[in-house]
């Protein structure tokens, strides 16, 4: 099927009805607000039966690849399967209660957030947790903050934070936020931070590193626990962006390997969907000295009943409403209880098995260019080949596969970045590296046509030059 | 198209020298290399740049570039037209494609900018 | 385990593959002595019919849904047709990233585009973008966004704002060398004090953020207000933490707003103890490039069909680092499609009706309650769906506590934010309750002598 949709507003025809509700029981005589208060008719809103607004976003939903669909390869972003029990466990009515109930009709809610936070501690060896930043950029600020905070209370406020070149754009900006400076310091040859490169940078200035671990290029960090060393001995702290966590979750802790503040991605390792780009969630974790400066509110247990601290004086404060995406923590922890100490190293091994073999599978093939050893991503270049990057990307639509990451890290010309995850079979990623292999000997004969694709997708490529130069964004009734 | 009467830097702007004014663009090279613009984002007149100073920013759907004077002095006039023609800098970049103009302060500073051949040759050089 | 299809011969296959024995191998970049940590202490997994059993008992620990609840301040218990839950919870729409490539995306892109749509005919304004976290943090973008615009450096905020919403902004501005001023609220009337306004002037002011309806439930003198912000020249942003009044009152644009920003948790998406929720922002189209997070337009594709992409997006950190309008990555796209899929459920009748009957049982409430000795309703004048009960003859728990022997969880008790709303509480009335439950309240109060 796959139909293009007209805007939904297109569909609307005056006198439609696609709700049931009970009537209002009251006169409009009760209004005692002046009529210029008042809004008159909403211009041009939708007005649809029932059914047409189920076939409105059901033909919509088929023209989306989905992690439902098929195999979804984005690198740094974790398209991990999203298991259908967590969502029917986060649906539980119970949960949906009021953020401001009295404490003691939402005892499971609060016992859901401190289990959550008591696993988070257990899998990192963080002292402790918060859970309400909304996705991984307010993580990181939120990290930032803390480090500003405890460095300004300390009497020692710093200006500068430490960025590797191969980290992701919202590392810097989230940085900013805080109210730091930026300094980039370049990768080594293998790909990773260099020791002796750090010591060049560190001064007396440097408030923190903020290091991806694996970082965007899939390569674990290895002399992390020196870096982590020098940074302190420097007065300055180790962040770590957990975005790539299900590389090693069950096999280290960051905690062990001196990390003072990690984020996770809750929509990435722990498998709660992604929602076409959101909801997520990016618990901070943070070393024990850094404890009081976590974000209210902050949610404990004593003697068996839960309390709710509001304020804390030397916190940063509050970062989001409330307790942060509550029900995509219910969908986190439901997947965490579900593998268990049984399964979590098991997450990491699969993952990083897959990615290995695509690796091998297609190095004959791509430019690998960095050689060091990888975790549970790769990256590739398109560097001797005659089409690019986004011409493989597009090609692969027409196999009904979603392309890797591309483009990203800047430090690899056009970079093709894969990374498969744990919970593809051996099947699906033989398949795609035939695939891979199949675009690639196209390419040598018939580069045209590669650089024509997509050819079976709902529409084919679209100009971002022209939407960019001329903005419709919104829908506008030009009459009919 | 006749280049003899500009002069250009490193960065790819040139300058054309007409009377005491310096009217300011980037080169062919450069808009190519940046590809489709979509968005110029220019300065207010009557603000006074050092050279080296960004005086104007360029986008293209990925890419967002400064572009830096290669001349002090007050900014006398802008090319508003590009704010609805972005790419007359693709489709004409030494013509309508022109940025701001600035009224000269040091002549020295045009003279030590290179002319087209010794551009040709930097170009030849760098690629 | 079911998440797992690798078989334990396909792992040898692989293993054999890459000349490796054994899986550690792979993982011999993380320090020895720091890998392979024991698991002791963690719980044995849970196979599905357990985990259903677990989360069962946790959900019967909440009591709350056995209560006749009227709280709100933020967050407001509306009826959700069954389609919108229905059609959401369709893989297809909940399973994607973020729409990076659009030939695949299609869905996910129109989906955005028709909120964005459906944002600006309900506010009036320009432009929207397709979501940020939620109303808090909206509120601290609007803030950014009007500094950023104004190139100044300190902001005024209505001290009626919502206090979690104040707090929030807090913490984003206090790292970046901008400086909040408060203006009052009249205690008579709930409202701003509009003389505060006209004669306070602070130099280097970029805006004044306001919330209305504002956190006491009152709707704001917002033509008046922005007509003397702009006669400071200063951006006037409006806050609206209950979307459902912006189907009632006056639109933002139509009062002079510039930018308006909220929480958008009312169409359609669960209360859920607090989130996942629905930031919005809207804006006059000066702002556009100075807007925060991702934003869909319309284009074609190389055949001419119409089709759509993410565009503007060099505001954003990807492209431009810690030069980025905010450093926002993830949104709520899925509740901001919820909000798409639940507006076009309710459609321009329902939309009106509900918003209506959300006043209308508030101002039955009102009515009746007034006969009632015991209570005084604070702001009788102006309010939307939530009124301030100030109670007279018990403290204010005593009060609570009263009710909830009734099971009704009456209010959210004021002097949680407020010094002097010591016996206060703030109530909220939406469409789904029916005269009988307002009865009931109003009967429980009366009991509380």
């Amino acid at each position: 099927m796959n139909k293009l949709q007209k805007p939904i507003f297109e569909k609307s025809r005056k006198g439609k009805i696609g709700y049931s509700f009970s009537p209002t029981e009251f006169s409009d005589d009760l209004i005692t607000i002046d009529k210029k208060k008042l809004r008159e008719d909403i211009k041009d809103f939708p007005q649809l039966s029932e059914v047409e607004v189920v076939r409105h976003y059901t033909n919509l939903a088929q023209l989306n690849h989905s992690v439902d669909s098929g195999f979804y390869p984005l690198g740094s972003c974790t398209m991990k399967y999203n298991p259908k029990i967590n969502e029917k466990i986060a649906n539980f009515e119970e949960f949906s209660t009021h953020p401001y109930s009295p404490h003691k009709f939402v005892e499971g809610n609060l016992e859901i957030i401190t289990t959550f936070e008591e696993w988070l501690k257990k899998i990192t060896a963080m002292a402790a947790f918060t859970l309400t930043p909304s996705a991984g950029a307010h993580g990181e600020i939120t990290g930032m903050m803390i480090i500003k905070k405890y460095l300004s209370s300390k009497g020692d406020p710093r200006k500068t934070i430490l960025i590797p070149d191969s980290a992701h754009g919202t590392n810097p900006s989230s940085a900013h936020f805080a109210g730091y400076e930026i300094i980039e310091i370049p990768s080594n040859k293998d790909g990773i931070i260099d020791v002796e490169t750090l010591k060049e940078y560190l001064n007396e200035d440097v408030a923190a590193l903020m290091m991806t671990n694996p970082n965007t290029l899939g390569i674990f960090e290895k002399n992390i626990c020196k870096i982590s060393e020098i940074l302190h001995k420097n007065g300055s702290l180790l962040y770590m962006d957990g975005a790539n966590m299900n590389a090693f979750m069950g096999i280290a802790r960051p905690g062990d390997l001196g990390v003072d503040v990690l984020h996770l991605n809750l929509h990435k390792t722990f498998s709660t969907p992604h929602g076409g780009g959101g909801p997520g969630s990016g618990p901070v974790g943070v070393a024990s000295y850094l404890i009081k400066y976590l974000p209210t509110p902050i949610v404990y247990k004593k003697d068996n009943n839960y309390f709710v601290k509001y304020h804390e004086e030397k916190s940063i404060g509050r970062v989001k409403n409330f307790y942060g995406n509550f029900l995509v923590i219910v969908k986190a922890l439901t997947y965490l209880m579900s593998i268990g100490k049984e399964y979590i190293r098991k997450v990491a091994e699969d993952a990083v098995l897959n990615a290995n073999y695509i690796r091998k599978s297609l190095e004959p093939f791509l430019e690998l260019p960095y050689k060091s050893k990888t975790l549970h991503e790769v990256v590739f270049s398109d560097n001797n080949l005659n089409v690019t990057t986004l011409d493989i990307a597009k090609s692969l639509l027409d196999y009904g596969i979603h392309p890797f990451t591309i483009y990203f890290p800047l430090i690899v010309h056009g970079a093709m970045m894969i990374e498969p995850t744990e919970t593809e079979s051996k099947e699906t990623i033989d398949e795609f590296i035939d695939v891979m292999k199949k675009i690639l000997e196209k390419a040598k004969n018939d580069p045209e046509y590669i650089k024509g694709a997509p050819y079976t997708t709902p529409v084919s490529r679209l100009d971002e030059v022209l939407a960019a130069r001329k903005h419709i964004l919104k829908w506008e009734n030009l009459g009919e | 198209m006749n280049l003899d009467d500009f002069k250009f830097t490193k960065e790819h702007e040139w300058v054309k020298v007409e009377g005491d004014i310096g009217i300011i663009g980037i080169s062919d090279f450069a808009q190519k290399e940046f590809g489709d613009i979509v968005y110029v984002e220019l300065p207010l007149v009557g603000k006074k740049v050092k050279k080296g100073d960004a005086c104007a920013n360029i986008e293209s759907v990925k890419a967002v570039d400064d572009i830096y004077t290669p001349i002090s002095g007050e900014i006398i006039e802008v090319n508003e037209e590009l704010e609805n023609n972005p790419e007359n800098i693709n489709k004409d970049p030494n013509g309508k494609g022109w940025i701001i103009k600035i009224k000269i302060e040091d002549n020295k500073e045009i003279e030590n900018l290179m002319n087209n051949n010794q551009y040709n040759d930097f170009l030849n050089g760098i690629s | 385990m079911r998440y797992f299809p690798l078989t334990d011969s396909e792992r040898e296959e692989i293993k054999n593959f890459l000349g490796i024995k054994d899986t550690k191998e792979l993982f011999s970049d993380i320090p020895k002595d720091k890998s392979y940590f024991s698991m002791n202490d963690i719980p044995s997994a849970l196979t599905e019919d357990q985990l259903l059993i677990k989360f069962r008992e946790l959900a019967k620990k909440n009591k709350y849904s056995n209560y006749l609840s009227f709280l709100g301040a933020g967050s407001y218990n509306h009826f959700i047709p069954e389609v919108v839950n229905y059609l959401i919870s369709k893989g297809e729409l909940s399973t994607p990233y973020t729409p990076y490539q659009a030939e695949v995306s299609q869905g996910s892109l129109q989906g955005m585009f028709e909120y964005q749509t459906m944002i600006t005919m309900l506010t009036g304004m320009d432009v929207s973008n397709s979501s940020l976290y939620d109303g808090g943090t909206a509120a601290a973008e609007g803030v950014l966004l009007a500094l950023r615009k104004s190139k100044k450096n300190r902001i005024l905020i209505a001290s009626n704002l919502h206090p979690e919403y104040i707090e929030i902004i807090h913490t984003y501005i206090q790292n970046l060398n901008f400086e909040a001023k408060f203006i009052e609220f009249d205690k008579e009337t709930g409202k701003i004090d509009l003389n505060q306004l006209k004669e306070k002037t602070y130099e280097n002011c970029g805006g004044f953020i306001f919330q209305s309806p504002n956190f006491l439930g009152v709707i704001e003198e917002t033509k008046t207000i922005s007509d003397i912000t702009h006669s400071k020249e200063i951006f006037s942003i409006q806050v609206t933490a209950e979307a459902m009044s912006l189907a009632f009152l006056t639109p933002a644009a139509e009062n002079g707003v510039d930018i308006i920003v909220g929480e958008a948790q009312s169409f359609g998406i669960p209360i859920g103890f607090g989130g996942p929720y629905l930031g919005f922002i809207g804006a006059k189209k000066e702002f556009l490039r100075q807007m925060p997070g991702r934003i869909v337009g319309q284009t074609v594709d190389t055949k001419g069909r119409k089709g759509y992409v993410l565009t503007l997006s060099t505001r954003e950190q990807h492209i431009k680092r810690e030069k980025a309008t905010s450093n926002i990555c993830s949104n709520q796209a899925l509740c901001a499609l919820r909000a798409a899929i639940y507006l076009s459920t309710m459609g321009q009748k329902g939309l009106k009706e509900i918003s209506k009957t959300n006043h209308l049982n508030t101002a039955y409430f009102v009515k009746e309650a007034s006969k009632l000795s015991n209570i005084n309703i604070k702001y009788k004048k102006d309010f939307y769906n939530e009124v301030v009960l100030e109670i007279k003859n018990n403290k204010v728990e005593d009060f609570i506590a009263k009710l909830e022997e009734k099971n009704i969880i009456a209010g959210v008790p004021l002097k949680y934010f407020y010094s002097d709303f010591e016996n206060s509480i703030l109530i909220n009335f939406t469409e789904i309750h029916k005269k009988k439950d307002i009865d009931k309240l109003i009967n429980a109060i009366g009991e509380t002598e």
